[in-house]
């Protein structure tokens, strides 16, 4: 196991790993709140716009994506994310789709906690005299906000063991680097356990938060 | 569609007017977005008729490519699931167990292979079978596919049967016990058939998620749909028509079976036999309904 860490950059691997879950989880929540802000408005357009978005990326698979943004984006359409170096072009490409693929989950997270919001309180809110603004700011919006953080946790935590689906397209992070070693040194039982351990420490620390923050968050009814 | 009912009032005429400018605001970005997507494939050469009606004219395109693709991707779904089943049923009933040390082992199985990723499994399971020579030569891919999906999918589920009999009202154990049957007869006859029924809907949507992972052996060269999808496009030089046709038809396939999943709870909910909510409480490190966990 030792020798492992210290003939290849395990850690560098694992920073590129760092850095493009951050950058898809960044990009995972703007579009899905986007997507979600559209699929919860009254007006029917944005709506099936929005479940159109859910329906196509939640159901196409990530590899595809990912294949695609290379082969397909990239080389035949000439859409490239850096001109220069073909390795950062993958690299962004693969944020970019882990961001799409993950914002349709992002976006069925937070519909799920607007969806745990009972009719009555909204009912309430109005009855007392709140305008729409204000029954939204103080009444709404915070139990959906609360409802919906065990779901984009868990979606968070799956973008993070997702982000080694670049390793199709060279993105430069852990499960790339697994592939080399695996072929240099053969598929010995430590080197799958030096990436396993590396996960289990990212998403681990992360899942026992997210589940804490529920529970403490969670709305009393 | 109750969520409208919550955020909004119904609306009046001035807001029924505002709404009705803001769709066709919506339908207008749609048209432009639209515009854009077909001007940039018509400059790249992607809308050539050579390109596209080999779907139609050439039934060499389904039956040497697509459909092999397809039943590549469906074998290994297929076998995983039923693996998948098996060690999750296991591993969650181990969970449950009385004795501490056999809930001990089950619950570190269960979280590590919750927490490693599919890919990694997979490239791993793949080198020791291509070293060892543990199956045929031709069988190895699909052995490590199946391997990958099995162990991540079924610890998911066993987190399914644990959460679903968890989610069982009290009494239903405790009038076992009652009646003298034991621990494991309750388990058995009493909380496992009733949480198994609750989970079914969560069961389909794993499914999906078995059905969409599972072309990620592409990386370890398992000729699935994404696979035949990529030849296809070199033997017909339509790498982009190849590609979209293949994410039709994988969101076919997956819509499909979400919506399967939806009329199977519905139909739960109406014969009101399960006692509450089971297949919501899934707590990955988190707690959201499996079929909502991309992963």
């Amino acid at each position: 196991m030792g020798e492992i860490l210290s003939n290849y950059d395990v850690l560098a691997a694992f920073w590129g790993t760092i850095k493009l879950s951050l950058l898809g989880t960044f990009g995972a929540l703007v579009l899905g709140t986007i997507v979600a802000v559209l699929r919860l408005s009254p007006v029917r357009v944005f709506q099936w716009i929005g479940s159109w978005y859910v329906n196509t990326f939640r159901n196409t698979p990530l590899t595809l994506l990912m294949v695609f943004s290379i082969l397909g984006l990239t080389f035949i359409l000439g859409l490239q994310l850096n001109t220069q170096d073909l390795n950062s072009n993958a690299f962004r490409w693969a944020a970019v789709m882990l961001a799409v693929y993950h914002g349709a989950f992002i976006c069925e997270a937070l519909r799920s906690g607007v969806n745990t919001v009972p009719a009555g309180q909204a009912e309430a809110a109005r009855a007392i005299g709140l305008t729409f603004g204000q029954s939204m700011q103080h009444v709404l919006l915070p139990q959906a906000f609360r409802g919906s953080i065990a779901p984009i946790g868990s979606t968070i935590i799956a973008l993070i063991k997702n982000s080694t689906v670049a390793a199709v397209i060279g993105g430069g992070e852990a499960a790339n680097l697994m592939s080399t070693v695996i072929e240099n040194e053969g598929s010995r039982f430590s080197v799958f356990l030096v990436f396993a351990i590396g996960f289990v420490i990212l998403t681990l620390p992360l899942g026992l938060f997210f589940t804490s923050m529920s529970r403490r968050l969670a709305v009393k009814r | 569609m109750s969520a409208q009912s919550v955020l909004f009032d119904a609306p009046g005429p001035k807001a029924r007017r505002r709404h009705a400018i803001l769709a066709v605001v919506g339908a207008v970005l749609a048209v432009v977005a639209l515009y854009v997507v077909v001007r940039k494939m018509q400059t790249a050469n992607q809308l050539q008729g050579y390109m596209w009606e080999p779907f139609l004219t050439d039934r060499s395109v389904w039956r040497d490519y697509l459909l092999k693709g397809l039943w590549g991707t469906i074998k290994a779904a297929l076998i995983s699931i039923v693996f998948a089943a098996v060690f999750g049923l296991v591993f969650g009933v181990g969970r449950l167990s009385t004795i501490r040390p056999v809930r001990w082992v089950c619950s570190v199985v269960v979280e590590f292979f919750r927490a490693v990723p599919v890919l990694i499994m997979m490239i791993f399971a793949f080198g020791v079978y291509t070293r060892n020579g543990v199956f045929a030569n031709d069988l190895n891919p699909l052995a490590a596919v199946v391997t990958a999906l099995t162990l991540y999918n079924g610890a998911v589920i066993a987190e399914l049967v644990r959460s679903g009999v968890h989610s069982l009202p009290k009494g239903q154990g405790e009038a076992g016990l009652a009646v003298g049957l034991t621990t494991g007869q309750v388990l058995r006859s009493i909380q496992l058939p009733q949480a198994l029924t609750a989970m079914l809907p969560a069961l389909i949507g794993q499914f999906v998620t078995i059905l969409k992972d599972s072309a990620l052996g592409t990386a370890i060269t398992y000729t699935e749909l994404l696979t035949w999808s990529k030849t296809l496009g070199s033997a017909f030089t339509n790498t982009v028509p190849a590609y979209i046709v293949a994410a039709i038809l994988f969101i076919t396939m997956n819509y499909l079976l979400s919506r399967l999943a939806v009329t199977v709870e519905k139909r739960l909910n109406r014969r009101g036999k399960t006692a509450g909510g089971a297949v919501a409480a899934a707590p990955l490190p988190g707690g959201a309904p499996a079929d909502a966990t991309p992963a």
